[in-house]
């Protein structure tokens, strides 16, 4: 499990993570979101402990990072895939790791393997490699030591859509067997798919948070016409509120059959009648996005 | 919080001191820039071995003298090795994973010094090796006197000097400043020391280029000891504080 109580990070008169807290129980995958420079990396490197908190704690399977002999052992970090020696083979990265942590290095191999490394790229230097690969690379190392817990930081970053599928089964099938997973994003799309629990952060301040079904639900309905115009009036006609949808179309609080009983009332033509599920938070992250100054994330 | 007070899943020890010193050992020569360091290391040793054999006077024709001379390289080249064992990990941001792997950032330091023992006895075993291949090829000339003393002393001098790169490595976190400041700011200091009247007497017990020289020759007095101590205090000890203290605080991004 881990537990960040109210933590706080300021830098000077800056504050980059404003008394956040949240939990992530094993068996599930937190989705930590948030426009860049919101405070994610800033509060992963908290939890692992290579950033000081100006308050608050962090811990994971209840007692500080920094307090676990060889944490490597519990807890599969990948904090920013780009950080790796440039000059280094990456079979001889993870050869590196897998000392340290003192787990045999015939490990290596299969690693490479699992994460979808081609062998003609195990002698390449990391240099070389497209940010895709070093983020394989990056999530060999965290799974090294099967550890029963990961923390990414933004590991869809780079790869391609295969590669997204790939990590989103990992992730999954890691959780379903027991293990925590906190992942971060700044792309909604990217985390609502695999994600149980949500927690959006905006401006170092937590602005949403709960289970994905909590947060999707209540959103109301998307409906999108052929004359998106004279839906919007044929809806206000029926009494019921609504707004533009963040492709065209219009968002409704109402049940379905309200809406379409108003759209055929007016015979206005019907392209789309769905529940709005992710419209309301992706409003929300449009929102949070667009009006904050983004400033560049502290990595 | 000490380990019997953790939960006995999470108990399993710490990666050891000699395992650390390994990796950081293997750290030096598993890329190209650090092969390239130690091959330029080796070559230039064998290059000057190769010249003093064919150039040296009857009387520089003796083991003790070609040993003194091989020193020259590897005393400017070893001091960035150490250097570049703590910036490496902030130019290449690799700081991220070692510190995430072994969160004690102390422990990552004292796998590096202890790396730097190794590699500098390594250094002067090098250097012993090829003085011995050159006074083969001095010939029926060739002496092949040698002391304890001198021995001793010159590993004192390039254990202080590849330890002061680790310091100032650590003290800069960044390879330029810290390669240039080595070199340079000792030099400084020695030139203060002739221009300004009277700080040549300050100067000697803290210029490290001045105290160092009577080294080497296994006649060191302990007046020159104590000089040596001084300025080693002032350009390894300082600097390690400095960079110690700034490792605890600094956030490793």
């Amino acid at each position: 499990m881990i537990a960040v109580e109210h933590i706080t990070k300021r830098y000077g008169s800056q504050t980059a993570v404003d008394d956040v807290s949240f939990v992530c129980e094993p068996g599930t995958v937190t989705g930590f979101l948030g426009p860049n420079g919101a405070g994610k990396s800033t509060t992963l490197r908290m939890i692992c402990g290579l950033t000081t908190p100006t308050a608050g704690s962090a811990t994971v399977f209840g007692v500080p990072y920094r307090s676990l002999p060889n944490p490597g052992r519990h807890v599969g970090v990948l904090l920013d895939a780009s950080a790796m020696h440039a000059g280094r083979t990456g079979r001889e990265t993870l050869t590196i790791a897998a000392l340290t942590l003192g787990v045999g290095t015939d490990r290596v191999p299969a690693l490479l393997e699992r994460v979808g490394l081609e062998r003609s790229a195990w002698r390449k230097r990391v240099g070389q490699y497209s940010l895709g690969m070093r983020q394989r690379l990056g999530i060999a190392q965290a799974l090294l030591t099967d550890p029963r817990m990961l923390v990414l930081d933004e590991p869809a970053n780079g790869l391609d859509p295969e590669g997204i599928h790939w990590m989103r089964g990992l992730l999954r099938d890691f959780a379903d067997r027991g293990g925590t997973v906190l992942l971060s994003s700044h792309l909604l799309r990217e985390v609502e798919a695999v994600a149980d629990q949500l927690v959006v952060i905006g401006n170092g301040k937590i602005v949403a948070q709960g289970s994905k079904a909590e947060l999707l639900a209540g959103t109301g309905i998307y409906v999108r016409a052929l004359d998106d115009a004279a839906l919007g009036r044929a809806l206000g006609a029926a009494g019921l509120e609504s707004r533009p949808g963040p492709d065209g179309g219009r968002l409704v609080d109402a049940d379905a059959e309200a809406v379409g009983r108003a759209a055929a009332q007016a015979g206005v033509v019907l392209l789309e009648l769905r529940p709005a599920d992710g419209a309301g938070l992706e409003e929300l992250f449009l929102k949070l996005t667009a009006s904050e100054p983004v400033l560049e994330e502290a990595a | 919080m000490s380990a019997t007070t953790l939960p006995a899943p999470l108990r399993d020890p710490a990666p050891s001191l000699g395992r650390l010193t390994q990796v950081e050992l293997r750290k030096t020569v598993d890329t190209r820039a650090g092969r390239w360091m130690l091959a330029v290391i080796a070559l230039l040793t064998v290059g000057v071995t190769v010249v003093f054999v064919l150039a040296a006077e009857s009387e520089e024709r003796n083991f003790t003298q070609l040993f003194q001379v091989l020193q020259v390289p590897t005393g400017v080249l070893l001091p960035v090795l150490g250097i570049l064992l703590v910036t490496s990990e902030w130019s290449q941001r690799t700081a991220l994973t070692t510190f995430t792997l072994v969160p004690v950032r102390e422990r990552v330091i004292a796998a590096k010094t202890l790396a730097v023992v190794v590699l500098a006895f390594a250094a002067v075993v090098l250097t012993l090796l090829f003085a011995a291949l050159g006074t083969i090829g001095f010939g029926s000339d060739g002496s092949w006197e040698f002391g304890l003393d001198p021995l001793a002393e010159i590993v004192v001098m390039q254990l202080a000097g590849m330890l002061g790169g680790l310091a100032f490595g650590l003290a800069f976190q960044t390879s330029a400043p810290a390669i240039v400041l080595y070199f340079v700011l000792p030099t400084v200091f020695g030139v203060l020391g002739e221009i300004i009247p009277g700080a040549d007497d300050v100067m000697r017990w803290i210029d490290i280029g001045q105290s160092t020289l009577p080294l080497g020759e296994g006649e060191t007095t302990g007046k020159e000891w104590a000089r040596f101590g001084t300025s080693v205090a002032v350009w390894v000890a300082l600097p390690a504080l400095v960079g110690l203290w700034r490792l605890r605080r600094t956030e490793i991004k």
